[in-house]
């Protein structure tokens, strides 16, 4: 398949994008960051294709449908989220340093996909479980979110490092302040999309079995999310929370949110991906 | 914060506490980690696996928390209470704090307190105050509300807002908290959750309910006509199709085919296409090879029935059809069992495993014998319930993504105009104030001076 190629080489351009900020931080040279920013925008322009060609790819073996149905076009598509989030907050602040704690994040969502031996690439038709109008809006509305919680994860980090470090790192980061209310801006973004992929499950689910809730391991999981997200949202806006708590309590939403993907297929449940019953 | 209803001390101090963000933030955080135990511990399972699974001890232990089936356990839903109560004071208490700015109808405006903010714009004209005044007028009207117009010495103040009721977003978004409570409670107050296997043909009227096993009786049968699955090249499989039949005294009053995602809904009551399964069928066409006559016999056998075969062959009972047979430890599928005794000699037990019609030849018998048709019956297994507090849930949702939006994306904002004659110019400032939000509040009063320095006569 083409779109596989495409894919496995965007990995790798994610991953160079990665390694730019990261130089450009570490050895102060912010032209490097400039080519960062042009091979993530390449990166970006080659996931979205590749997204694109491998749905005209499932019309081409018969039973076209969105590519979003299994752990494999996820990841893709999470990527591609992260990637499109941070582009947008590193127009927003103009630092690149938050490439640098961003990029790699993405190119870590691509490398699974593309090298896990676990993960195939191979398009499959829908099960009938998947066969839904909801699935689209469920999984396009949840990636938004989990990939706003990402950089938000990335931001926090800066956080923390940055009041540890000698100032001479955290120099070129944004000061404190700016990146505490990034932090908020990117939880405020995805708690919205959090709360809509949750309902736009909660629909589906409705639709598809007759229960809106069900208690099941990854509907739970979302909801611990959802509750740290609402904790962290709440203690923002009394004193005394400020700053290094809430980058705590956003790097233990993020740890929250990598569960809800990973984790739970390790529990037993409706939702992991390999399920075939209805 | 004080609220009218708290008079006495203890009142007084629950109502603080059900008012404090700080217990919100707790009540949160415990849900989100309490909640974790239940997708550890499997939830609803059968007693023996979990003594078997933790020992009798702490079986014992769990079983008193409720572990095995937490999220209705007393603790949780204690812990789902307070946070509605919480909700609900805090919400009460701030909108009772904040009535003078919630729900007035004429703004006050004080000039002092925008002329020390730091958001400005300012700019000069050539036109007098009392020209710009008529201008301008129509500038506030068309973008914001509650515009006033106040004279001073050397020209006037104009003050206007918009978006007074986007403070309300975040009460939105907490009342669809409490929609969602109430809807679950409606749903497992009023509703019910079942489920019932069909075989195609057959007619019932009864379910199982989820949880109690108790057996409910609907207020129509649901028949299923037919039942079938298909496949993908893949072996994936590609639907599940149900043809059901509702029935009144025995009248049809509906004939639908449900899918998966597509259920059926009849008089508050949903059927949803859920699993399914084929049911040992009692009956098959086998055939019977001579080895000596090289004669084939096709014989229609049902289990436990007896068929005495021609050229003295001897006597072959169908016994039972076996899901998953071994034969010398290999699975060989799925496979009738029958027992054959030849006229002389003892009994044998012959395996007929129904996807290898040679099997049988292995034994080198006197006579063949393979399965020459089998028709599987299915059967189709629906999930019933009704919820009535399902569209409770759903206005929550609504208005919990609505409130969501009002909250984060928009603002209360207030914007003043103060113009100042000084020689032969006008000098104009533009500020403002926003409860949130401060850049969009910088573009929107960028954008306001703009168009009033644009401002001409008609
Ligand atoms: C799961 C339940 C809850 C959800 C989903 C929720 C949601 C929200 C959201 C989205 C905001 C806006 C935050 C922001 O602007 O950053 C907010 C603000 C707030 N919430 Fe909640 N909340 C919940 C429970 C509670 C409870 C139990 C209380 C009780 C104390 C509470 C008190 C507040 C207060 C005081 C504000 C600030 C309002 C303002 O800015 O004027 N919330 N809530």
């Amino acid at each position: 398949m083409t779109s596989s190629l495409i894919l496995s080489s965007v990995t790798f351009i994610y991953g160079f994008a990665g390694v730019l900020y990261i130089f450009a931080w570490v050895f102060r040279k912010p032209a490097v960051g400039r080519l960062g920013t042009g091979a993530a925008l390449i990166g970006l322009i080659g996931n979205a294709a590749g997204f694109i060609l491998r749905w005209v790819e499932s019309y081409q073996l018969g039973f076209g449908r969105a590519p979003l149905s299994n752990l494999y076009e996820s990841l893709i598509f999470y990527a591609l989220c992260i990637t499109l989030v941070y582009l947008a907050v590193e127009r927003r602040t103009a630092n690149r340093v938050i490439g640098a704690f961003s990029m790699p994040l993405a190119f870590l969502a691509m490398a699974y996909a593309s090298l896990s031996p676990n993960i195939s690439d191979r398009i499959q038709p829908l099960i009938p479980a998947l066969k839904s109008n909801w699935l689209i809006a469920h999984v396009v509305t949840c990636f938004l979110g989990y990939a706003a919680f990402a950089v938000a994860f990335g931001v926090s980090l800066m956080y923390i490092f940055k009041r540890q470090a000698e100032p001479s790192r955290g120099g070129q980061m944004p000061p404190v302040e700016t990146l505490d209310e990034l932090t908020h801006q990117l939880v405020v973004f995805g708690f919205l999309f959090l709360s809509a992929g949750i309902i736009t499950g909660a629909v589906w689910a409705n639709s598809a079995w007759g229960r809106y809730w069900g208690w099941d391991p990854k509907e739970t999981w979302s909801l611990i999310t959802w509750f740290i997200y609402a904790a962290l949202l709440h203690a923002r806006l009394t004193r005394g929370w400020r700053g290094r708590r809430i980058a705590y309590l956003s790097v233990l939403g993020f740890a929250a949110v990598l569960f809800t993907y990973f984790g739970v297929n390790l529990l037993p449940g409706l939702h992991s991906y390999q399920s075939t019953g209805p | 914060m004080t609220s009218p209803s708290a008079s006495n001390g203890v009142t007084d101090a629950i109502w603080k506490l059900f008012a404090s963000i700080q217990l919100t933030i707790a009540l949160l955080l415990s849900l989100a980690a309490t909640s974790v135990v239940g997708t550890l511990i499997p939830q609803n399972a059968d007693p023996a696996a979990y003594i078997s699974a933790y020992g009798e001890t702490l079986f014992r232990f769990f079983w008193v928390l409720g572990l095995f089936d937490m999220y209705h356990s007393w603790w949780f839903q204690v812990l789902m209470v307070m946070l509605a109560a919480n909700v609900i004071v805090c919400s009460a208490d701030r909108i009772y704090a904040q009535r003078r700015i919630l729900l007035v109808r004429r703004p006050r405006f004080q000039a002092e307190r925008f002329r020390k903010l730091p958001e400005r714009e300012a700019f000069e004209d050539d036109r007098p105050p009392s020209e710009l005044q008529g201008l301008y007028a129509p500038v506030f009207a068309k973008r914001l509300s509650a515009v006033q117009v106040e004279p001073t010495d050397a020209g006037f103040l104009m003050f206007a807002e918009s978006g007074r009721w986007t403070r309300f977003g975040v009460y939105a978004v907490h009342f669809s908290v409490v929609l969602l409570l109430v809807g679950g409670l409606i749903g497992s107050l009023f509703g019910f959750d079942g489920f019932v296997n069909i075989r195609e043909g057959d007619t019932v009227q009864q379910i199982t309910l989820r949880g109690s096993g108790e057996r409910l009786h609907l207020p129509f049968a649901i028949r299923c006509n037919d039942f079938s699955v298909s496949f993908y090249e893949t072996g994936a499989p590609k639907e599940f199709r149900s043809s059901l039949t509702l029935l009144e005294n025995d009248r049809e009053v509906l004939q639908k085919d449900i899918i998966v995602n597509d259920p059926l809904r009849y008089q508050g009551i949903s059927i949803f296409q859920s699993s399914y399964g084929s049911v040992p069928s009692e009956e098959a066409v086998l055939s019977f090879t001579s080895q000596a006559t090289g004669m084939i016999y096709r014989r229609e056998a049902r289990i436990g029935g007896d068929i005495v075969l021609p050229e003295n062959l001897g006597v072959f009972v169908l016994r039972e059809l076996r899901h998953n047979a071994m034969f010398r430890g290999r699975s060989v599928g799925d496979a009738f069992i029958g027992t054959l005794t030849p006229p002389e000699g003892e009994p044998e037990e012959i395996i007929l495993p129904v996807r290898f019609p040679t099997f049988d030849r292995m034994r080198r018998g006197a006579v063949v014998i393979a399965v020459d048709e089998f028709k599987e019956r299915f059967y189709t297994g629906l999930q019933v319930n009704r919820d009535p507090g399902v569209w409770v849930v759903y206005a929550g949702f609504i208005l919990m993504l609505l409130g969501c939006y009002v909250t984060f994306f928009t603002s209360h904002r207030q914007v003043c105009v103060e113009a100042v004659r000084r020689g032969a110019k006008t000098r104009v400032s533009v500020t403002g104030a926003a409860n949130k939000n401060k850049p969009a509040l910088m573009r929107r009063m960028k954008q306001l001076s703009q168009a009033l320095k644009e401002s001409t006569s008609p």
